[in-house]
This record gives structure tokens, C-alpha cells and sequence, in this order.
């Protein structure tokens, strides 16, 4: 592959009921569910789509994060080929944990098909994309922690062979009101470089 | 210059075999896994599974390594890669992808803090990687139904983004009550061996098994060259296909456009026909729309059940034995076409010629992964 430069145009993070765009906040509740906090911010930015209210954590995280960094961003004319490239710690297993409950006690089995379709981590990936209609790649990873190196390097991959005009990045993570996540938009063009130190820096902030 | 990629070894552990010639074998008798199971503790009715014998993995393991802290699960996977790792160094430019739906999923019924550990992805990857001592840090691929064959794409893309020379691929899935009582809750299972793309089929029936393979830019002793991928989301219903195929037809075009070859030059596609209404319908859909209506395709569903996170990459490693021993293997269990639109399903065993082979697999979240593979001259 060519030595070519990939940049983040534009990144959001969520975390301890605060929303961070670009490195400035722009939504912050004091201390509070995360049921309490995405319903909040799903009002306060004027979300409008129902489908919103069946997802589960996970998919709520990831689709709210996506929803702020890709506002104004969009080309309403033509399609959008952004890739999703997204990744966690703990998978689905907040949900599967759920599941599991619905299974385990023979008194009270329930297993719901709106709660098993949630147990797949990519399962967040086919919310963004038919909210937004993206039809482009999409892949879903599972690392110990957040690996800038890795996503560097896959997101490099999809531009330079031209599998994507964009790529969001995504590090989605919750289990029990434990939750982060780091999204940003790398591209071929930008200021700031797709580089390790930049997203740790901006991760860890 | 962008890299060649390869696949030089493969391996598989399956209700049918624990390599790969013996899976072949059976394949060609017609020998499937999937039976009829009476487990109160899987599932209170009698269902059908391909499901691998507790006896036999052990018993395969223990010839291995003496150790017992491990999963039945990590035993299938550490079966499926030994004979392919022992003859490789494993240093900073080898890599490791685990790709799996639920891995070790069934720690969640005991819950104990111990049990909620070996049930994160990571986990396992790591306790797999360090029996074999890989230095580099695992990268689990979970997507859905689409990961095993994706695998292979994200193990390609790596090695051309210069990150590894080579990658070892482990893809993984048990038959639990988790995924039995989930798909049943779906009134997605079927109540006979699943019947990929016949008119009486009616839903997936299970599987189990591990398949790995290792990817390089080496060509010595490659047994096939990986041209081409896609992977692409049909952006409609996060637990159906789309009605026109909208995500596999652009996924097979994605990997024909890399590739820098048409569709009429692909001699065989292995699809993941699933037996599910929609699936099968949604697969002919996307194949006709791209012409490829002709090409001679299977499922091999009929022989191993769905087994989820190692379908794709199980099926691959399957194709990749037709182009080598120039066969068509039957897509067992089917009839009688049950599609809107024709496409042209291998009733028996037949020798062809085969340079091109694409892989196909689709998922809930929309997703959808083509890998096209070309024979090494």
C-alpha cells in the first residue's frame, strides 16, 4: 500500500454523562442512569426516529454518538459510502447477560426474539446503517482495550483500495451502566492526522 | 505494488471429521452431522443439530496437551489450528484472528465472576493464543453470521495495509441453549435436517464445529490466492435480508471489481443457504441480479448445520478442497427448487474445473461478505 496520509476530520466521545464534540462539551447531566441520560440527549439534540427506543444500550451508545458526529455531515443528494468500523471490550454481553436471565429459570422462560436479535455486537452497525442508508462495509471487532493502531491501519486499508470514501471509527463499550465511546470520521483529506498519539491523547482526555 | 495474499493451510473439526480429508470423504458419501438430539438441558424438545461428540474432542485434545482448564470450545478451536501452527515461527509479523458469534457463551449459565470473565471474547482469544504463544494481540472478528468469512477478508486487508505477513485464522461456534432457544424464539428452526433452497424447506437447523486457516503473502505452498472482498451492510431491517439482496449483490461486486474480473468467469459459489425462507430467496435474488444465475452453487448447511461464527470460514475451507481436487460437491437436502428466480443448485458429485470460487455469507444487522479466490497456476 502507498504511503499516503489518512485524517480525522471530526471526533465525538461519550462518557460519565457528557458529550464531547471536536474536543468541546456540548451536552452534560449531573450523575444519572444511562437510560435517563440517552433518553436526554435524544431529546435535547431533536431525534426524531421511534426505532431509537427498542434498541438496546449498546446500540443506543452507538447510535447517538453517530448521530453527533455525522450531523451536517451528510450528502443528502447522493449515497454516502462511510465504512463502519467499530469495536469493544465486552461485546454484546450486557444484552447476552439479559438473555441468558430469560433462559435460565425453567419457571420463568421467555426468550424474546426483540431481546436475541441484540445479543450480536454488529447488531449496532445495521442500526447506523439504516438509519443514515449506508450501504458500505461494515465490521465489528473485539479488543482488551481501545487499538488505535489497529483501526489506523484498517481504516487505511479501506481508503487507499477504495472500499470507502470515509470511515467511521468507532469504540463502543457498555456493560451495566459502564460505557465510552470514542468516534471519529478518518478520510483522505483533513487537518489533523490519523496518527496514535492524537487518539489516545483524545481518548484518554 | 499491492500484496498478494494467500491461503496455505487449512484445517477443520466437525461432527464429520477431524481434518480435512476426512470431512471430504464423508462429503462425498453424502455423510451428514446433523441427527436428531434428545438433550433436556440443550432444549426440551427433540431437535436436530450437527453436533460433535464430548468423547471425541476429548479424547483428540488429550493426545495434544495434558492440560484441562480449557473450554470444550477452546479445545475445538486449539484442535483446529495445532496442525497448522506447529509448522510455523510465530514472531511480531504473525498475527491472530478469532472469529466467533457466541464463543464461550455457556459460562453465562453458572454466573460466577469467573464464568462472566471467560465469557468476554477477549478471553478466549487470549487463552487460544497463548496455548500456542502468539506475541501479537488477538483480533476477534464478531459479526454476526458473515465472521468466518469475513475473517478471511480482515486477514487479507492486514497483510496488505503491511501490518502482518502472516495471519492465523481460528473460527468457532457451539450448538448452547443460548443460540437453540434464540433462533427457536425466532420460529426459525426447522423441524427435519435443514433443505437449503428447496420449496419445502422451513428454517436453519444447527451446527457446531471450528475451522482454521492460515493467510500469507507467501506463496510457497499456497492452495489458493484471495482476490477479491466485499462487505457490505443492506442498510434495511436489522434481523432480515434485504428483498432485492441489495448488500450481497454489492458485496460480490465490491470483490469482482478488486478482483478485476466478471461475473462470468466464476466456475463455482459456495452460498450460506441457510434454509430460512428469506435467506435462500435473497441469495437468488442478488445472484440473478448479478448474472451469475448459471454458476453451479451449494450450501453446505445440508452437511453441517448453520455453525454461525465458522460457517463462512469452514465453507471456505471446503471450496478451497473443489478447486484443488477439481470437484462440485452436492448441496445436500435439496429437492425441488423453492425460489422465485432460478439459480442453478448442484443436485450431485461432479468433477469441474474450477479457477474462480466465490464464498458468500449473510447476517442479522444487514450484514453480507463475499470473498472471491482464484486457483494458483
Amino acid at each position: 500500500m502507498p504511503e499516503n496520509k489518512t485524517y480525522i476530520q471530526s471526533f465525538c466521545k461519550i462518557q460519565n454523562n457528557e458529550i464531547i464534540l471536536d474536543g468541546a462539551s456540548i451536552f452534560k447531566l449531573e450523575p444519572t442512569t444511562f437510560s435517563d441520560f440517552s433518553k436526554k440527549v435524544y431529546q435535547n439534540f431533536g431525534i426524531n426516529y421511534s426505532k431509537f427506543f427498542k434498541m438496546d444500550n449498546l446500540s443506543k451508545l452507538a447510535f447517538l454518538g453517530t448521530e453527533l458526529l455525522l450531523k451536517n455531515k451528510l450528502d443528502s443528494e447522493e449515497e454516502n459510502n462511510i465504512a463502519l468500523v467499530f469495536a469493544n471490550k465486552s461485546s454484546s454481553l450486557d444484552t447476552d447477560v439479559k438473555y441468558q436471565n430469560s433462559i435460565s429459570d425453567p419457571e420463568n422462560y421467555f426468550p424474546s426474539p426483540a431481546v436475541f436479535v441484540y445479543t450480536l455486537p454488529n447488531i449496532c452497525l445495521g442500526e447506523i446503517s439504516i438509519r443514515h442508508q449506508l450501504k458500505s462495509e461494515n465490521s465489528f471487532f473485539i479488543f482488551d482495550a481501545f487499538n488505535p493502531v489497529f483501526m489506523i491501519n484498517y481504516a487505511k486499508v479501506l481508503l487507499d483500495s477504495k472500499k470507502a470514501d470515509k470511515v467511521l471509527c468507532g469504540w463502543v463499550e457498555y456493560y451495566d451502566e459502564e460505557y465510552k465511546a470514542f468516534l471519529y470520521l478518518a478520510a483522505k483529506e483533513g487537518n489533523l492526522e490519523h496518527k496514535t498519539e492524537t487518539l489516545l491523547t483524545e481518548y484518554n482526555k | 505494488m499491492i500484496r498478494e495474499v494467500y491461503i496455505t493451510e487449512t484445517n477443520c473439526i466437525t461432527p464429520i471429521g477431524f481434518d480435512v480429508t476426512t470431512n471430504i470423504k464423508n462429503i462425498i458419501g453424502s455423510v451428514s452431522g446433523i441427527q436428531l438430539h434428545q438433550n433436556s438441558e440443550l432444549m426440551k424438545t427433540p431437535f436436530y443439530a450437527s453436533i460433535i461428540n464430548d468423547e471425541a474432542i476429548n479424547s483428540a485434545f488429550a493426545k495434544i496437551s495434558s492440560a484441562e482448564n480449557y473450554t470444550r470450545l477452546e479445545k475445538m478451536m486449539i484442535l483446529a489450528l495445532q496442525p497448522i501452527v506447529k509448522k510455523s515461527k510465530l514472531d511480531e509479523r504473525t498475527g491472530f484472528i478469532l472469529s466467533t458469534t457466541k464463543g464461550n457463551i455457556t459460562a453465562l449459565e453458572n454466573p460466577s465472576s469467573d464464568n462472566f470473565q471467560q465469557a468476554h471474547l477477549g478471553q478466549l482469544a487470549k487463552n487460544v493464543a497463548d496455548f500456542f504463544g502468539f506475541i501479537t494481540e488477538p483480533i476477534v472478528v464478531s459479526n454476526a453470521c458473515v465472521s468466518g468469512v469475513l475473517a478471511v477478508s480482515v486477514a487479507k486487508r492486514l497483510i496488505q495495509a503491511d501490518m502482518f505477513d502472516n495471519i492465523f485464522i481460528v473460527a468457532g461456534d457451539e450448538v448452547s441453549e443460548f443460540v437453540l432457544s434464540g433462533f427457536n424464539s425466532f420460529q426459525a428452526m426447522s423441524d427435519s435436517p435443514c433443505r437449503p433452497y428447496s420449496k419445502n424447506r422451513n428454517g436453519v437447523t444447527l451446527g457446531e464445529a471450528t475451522a482454521a486457516v492460515l493467510v500469507s503473502s507467501n506463496k510457497e505452498n499456497a492452495k489458493i490466492k484471495i482476490i477479491g472482498d466485499g462487505s457490505i451492510n443492506d442498510a434495511n431491517h436489522i434481523s432480515g435480508p434485504s428483498r432485492t439482496g441489495e448488500g450481497l449483490f454489492r458485496s460480490i461486486e465490491s470483490a469482482l471489481a478488486e478482483a478485476k474480473i466478471n461475473a462470468n468467469q466464476i466456475d463455482y459459489i459456495s452460498a450460506h443457504g441457510t434454509a430460512t425462507s428469506f435467506n435462500d430467496e435473497m441469495e437468488a435474488i442478488a445472484f440473478n441480479r448479478l448474472g451469475l444465475e448459471n454458476v453451479p452453487v451449494n450450501s453446505l448447511k445440508g452437511f453441517y448445520g448453520h455453525t454461525l461464527g465458522a460457517s463462512g470460514l469452514l465453507e471456505t475451507v471446503i471450496g478451497i478442497q473443489s478447486v484443488l481436487e477439481s470437484k462440485l460437491f452436492v448441496s445436500l437436502g435439496f429437492d425441488e427448487i423453492g425460489l422465485s428466480q432460478s439459480i442453478n443448485i448442484i443436485g450431485k458429485n461432479e468433477d469441474k474445473n474450477i479457477n474462480h470460487f466465490l464464498k458468500t455469507a449473510s447476517g442479522f444487522g444487514g450484514c453480507n461478505t463475499a470473498v472471491l479466490f482464484e486457483k494458483v497456476k
